[in-house]
């Protein structure tokens, strides 16, 4: 049975991910997950502070469904069809070692940042909140992330989306080749 | 009844963020060392796919299962938001190790700590909205 618990492939996964995709266009909807974060602002009050958050959030109430959906999603699959290690290139692993990060093959996130312990660090809690910030300040300055841009925009052979992930991709390598180097 | 429906697309996207370890800092991590095929792959057989399917959509006039038109609407055209918002959105991607997605996946596999990423993206998109108007778009 442990073939329950191995990771699916990438051509597996891509795949069923453009499933997703295609399953929100049927029922007349459009795949994008950080669109669900300027919602959570309206509801919370957003709307009084500034006119990007005054629009009727009911209407995007589907997509918080979708949201909470994955979020049910993750729980399943953690639970019941993994054993929640992640095995990386041995290489990247070793230089992850140099960086104090020894969980790599033993975990599914690194325990040295997203451990209950590891929060009682003031570098570690300011990697989860800068980390978080510059994704919701970047997703909505470039209007979409991830899903909404590199999958479906792309998809779209829009242009402005593949000027969104050539940027992602352009500031994941700044942080790693030259920002991880200083902070860990 | 379409409340359940979208809670099925989400539920099933969850247990893909999870099952491809795309939800995982450490494949992240990996990606941005050029260590591994594994995103790559993710990515760009979910864009070939895609892209085939929506060529499909356009040139059959496929229409949404209620007979309207799907959401294909192009973005404006700009460079600067995009350049720029996509820049700083990949320093947090590669900071945090996740993207909004896998933040909502992570958050049901219960890691506590990923919380505060998703309240420090919320702010971030907050702060966005008040600073929209000051900034190149």
């Amino acid at each position: 049975m442990n073939w329950i618990y191995d990771p699916w492939p990438w051509y597996v996964s891509g795949p069923l991910i453009a499933l997703t995709m295609f399953a929100l266009l049927f029922v007349g909807k459009q795949f994008g997950m950080s669109s669900n974060l300027r919602t959570i602002c309206t509801i919370s009050g957003g709307h009084k502070a500034a006119d990007f958050f005054k629009f009727n959030w009911k209407k995007e109430r589907w997509n918080l469904v979708v949201m909470a959906g994955a979020i049910l999603g993750g729980f399943l699959a953690s639970q019941y069809l993994s054993d929640n290690t992640v095995e990386i290139n041995p290489e990247v692993a070793q230089k992850l070692e140099t960086y104090g990060i020894n969980s790599a093959n033993e975990a599914y996130l690194p325990t040295e940042i997203f451990s209950m312990e590891a929060l009682s660090d003031p570098k570690v809690l300011a990697i989860l909140i800068v980390g978080g910030f510059l994704v919701g300040f970047g997703a909505r300055y470039a209007g979409g992330c991830t899903s909404g841009h590199a999958i479906s925009g792309i998809s779209n052979l829009q242009v402005p989306s593949m000027i969104a992930a050539a940027g992602f991709f352009v500031g994941g390598l700044i942080m790693i080749h030259f920002i991880y180097p200083l902070i860990f | 009844m379409k409340t359940l429906v979208y809670l099925i697309i989400g539920t099933f996207f969850g247990v893909i963020m999870y099952k491809s370890e795309a939800a995982s800092w450490f494949r992240i991590y990996e990606m941005f060392e050029f260590g591994s095929f594994h995103m790559y792959g993710i990515i760009l057989s979910a864009i070939a796919v895609g892209a085939t399917g929506i060529w499909l959509i356009k040139r059959f006039n496929i229409k949404t299962l209620g007979g309207n038109d799907m959401h294909l609407k192009p973005k404006n055209k700009s460079f600067s938001r995009y350049a720029f918002g996509g820049i700083l959105f990949g320093l947090g991607w590669a900071l945090a190790g996740a993207c909004p997605g896998p933040m909502y996946v992570l958050t049901g596999a219960g890691y506590f700590s990923i919380i505060i990423v998703v309240a420090s993206a919320v702010l971030g998109t907050f702060v966005y909205g008040l600073l929209r108007h000051k900034l190149p778009h």
